[in-house]
């Protein structure tokens, strides 16, 4: 079991007060807090090692070199990666999905053809595939959502078609929390069809192990500031089968290996797909990030999600005037989303941030879900590893604000 | 809790005066709060003199914002499009005759701006 009081300990911003309050952040869906040595790792690039990578004679390059593939190993390694090769580092999980519409999407893509996906996504695996779909002229198919949250896996199923090329599907609901069967659905879409599977990771990379390779999915998303990494940092994860045979996406310096007569050759992979400088010192950083989880360990990061979701649950359920949003605990993960009749969604983060309670409101980007829970928006609360029952609690006091604010 | 919520705003968010959306306005104006996204919609009915006689609103929006816009459309009958139109933000407290909360500085200026962009949608015929 971790403890997290004594990894609140390594975060320095949790030490600091909010409007005069303690500072209980609970918006970890939407972007993660850092640790000392993911700071200090940013630090340590420019202090000691910044330079350009990849082509210079000098030894400071040759050192933000090594430093910056040995991330992309230790991503791999992270994700059970067949090879560094298939790691891409991009800007974020929404740059990656954009990069596969582009480099895969197009050419694979047809009028006639289908995509599924699913009525939980976030607007990032949507938007790409929706634009996609109407360059082309392909369809759009959609698995429902269940009454509790989870998917209609038997829907799914009747989806699945010969003229499916494409099954896009997140791995965690950043809504509603939701788990997602992503190795069964991939197991289907392969079965079944020549579809190839994206899974956006998000959510679930910081919340469960990942391994790609037993999922068997084709591709993989998620990006670095969601598990406690820098933000301007994202991966895709691609089958090296597939990434031979796609179109750069962004072209440019370092994605070439010369270009004689205006005729460029493209580089090997994955160096294909990083056009410019990239985020050198925060891609070294996200190795510590990584390094600073498996010291944790993910199991027992969603055991702790687990308890302190229950605990909140048990919680919140007392107050007749406020709906939870959640699945079946054994479905659910780290988001408890709710409402509380009669006060509009923003209004419940704004009390709480007067109680030093930070919390999200809105549609999360995912309009779609709003609508099928047919509310304008929800309150969302969001855990991790460094949070506390004392978290909680101090939501609960915000809460009853939110009431009596508004009786 | 009281500097946010005053009396008077939680009481025009709880008992809104001209809630809903007119059936056949004159003019319409939309707009989304830039940092937070609440959307309110104005409408206005004008008179032969070219006067609002009747101003509604309707709004997803947080409380606050709700609140101002159900009160500015009170302050907007009698007044013709180009007066609303001249109304400068600057002023907005003095419109109310409320302090504004620093914190909430756009919630009463998005639905000006929906009565402003009211002033140049499209004209129906005056009622």
């Amino acid at each position: 079991m971790l403890n997290p009081n004594t990894i609140k300990g390594q975060f320095p911003i949790l030490q600091r007060k909010m409007n005069g309050k303690r500072l209980a952040y609970l918006d970890n869906a939407s972007t993660t807090q850092k640790p000392k040595c993911v700071i200090n790792a940013l630090t340590n690039y420019y202090e000691t090692m910044n330079a350009n990578i990849h082509r210079a004679a000098y030894t400071l390059s040759k050192e933000a070199t090594a430093a910056y593939e040995n991330s992309r190993k230790r991503v791999a390694r992270f994700i059970n990666a067949e090879s560094e090769q298939e790691i891409i580092f991009t800007r974020n999980a929404t740059e990656s999905i954009n990069l596969v519409a582009y480099s895969w999407g197009e050419k694979n893509i047809h009028e006639g053809t289908e995509m599924i996906t699913s009525e939980l996504e976030h607007h990032s695996n949507l938007l790409p595939w929706a634009e996609l779909a109407k360059r082309k002229g392909a369809k759009i198919l959609k698995i429902p959502m269940k009454d509790d949250y989870t998917l209609d896996m038997e829907a799914y199923e009747k989806l699945l078609s010969k003229k499916t090329r494409l099954v896009y599907i997140t791995a965690m609901s950043n809504a509603l929390g939701t788990v997602i069967p992503v190795k069964e659905i991939t197991e289907l879409a392969h079965k079944k069809t020549d579809a190839l599977v994206l899974v956006d990771g998000a959510q679930s990379i910081a919340h469960q192990s990942t391994d790609v390779q037993d999922l068997n999915c084709d591709f993989f998303v998620f990006s670095s500031h969601k598990m406690l990494g820098p933000t301007g940092v994202g991966v895709l994860y691609a089958k090296k089968m597939l990434l031979l045979g796609m179109a750069p996406f962004l072209y440019g310096g370092d994605m070439v290996k010369a270009v004689e007569r205006c005729k460029p050759q493209f580089n090997d992979i994955p160096w294909k797909f990083e056009a410019g400088t990239p985020n050198i010192a925060d891609v070294i950083a996200l190795e510590k990030a990584i390094d600073f989880l498996e010291e944790v360990g993910l199991e027992n990061i969603l055991k702790h999600d687990k308890e302190l979701l229950k605990y909140a649950i048990e919680k919140f359920s007392k107050y007749p005037q406020v709906k939870l949003y959640v699945p079946p605990i054994e479905d659910a993960s780290s988001i408890l989303a709710f409402t509380v009749e009669g006060v509009p969604a923003n209004d419940i983060a704004y009390i709480f941030d007067e109680e030093g309670v930070c919390i999200r409101s809105g549609v999360h980007c995912a309009q779609p879900v709003m609508e099928k829970l047919k509310v304008p928006g929800t309150a969302r609360i969001s855990f991790y590893l460094y949070n506390t029952k004392e978290d909680i609690d101090q939501a609960e006091l915000a809460l009853k604000k939110v009431i009596k604010t508004f009786e | 809790m009281k500097n946010l919520y005053t009396e008077i705003l939680l009481d025009y968010f709880k008992s809104p005066r001209n809630h809903g959306a007119l059936k056949n306005p004159t003019v319409s104006g939309t707009a989304y709060g830039n940092i937070c996204g609440d959307k309110i919609q104005i409408d206005l009915l004008l008179d032969k003199n070219g006067e609002v006689k009747k101003a509604t609103f309707e709004s997803d929006g947080c409380a606050t914002s709700q609140a101002y816009a159900s009160m500015l459309t009170e302050k907007l009958i009698g007044k013709t499009l180009e007066e609303i139109k001249n109304i400068k933000e600057s002023e907005i407290s003095k419109l109310f005759n409320i302090p504004i909360n620093p914190q909430r500085a756009e919630c009463p200026l998005i639905s000006l701006r929906a009565a402003k962009n009211a002033t140049t949608s499209s004209l129906h015929q005056p009622h």
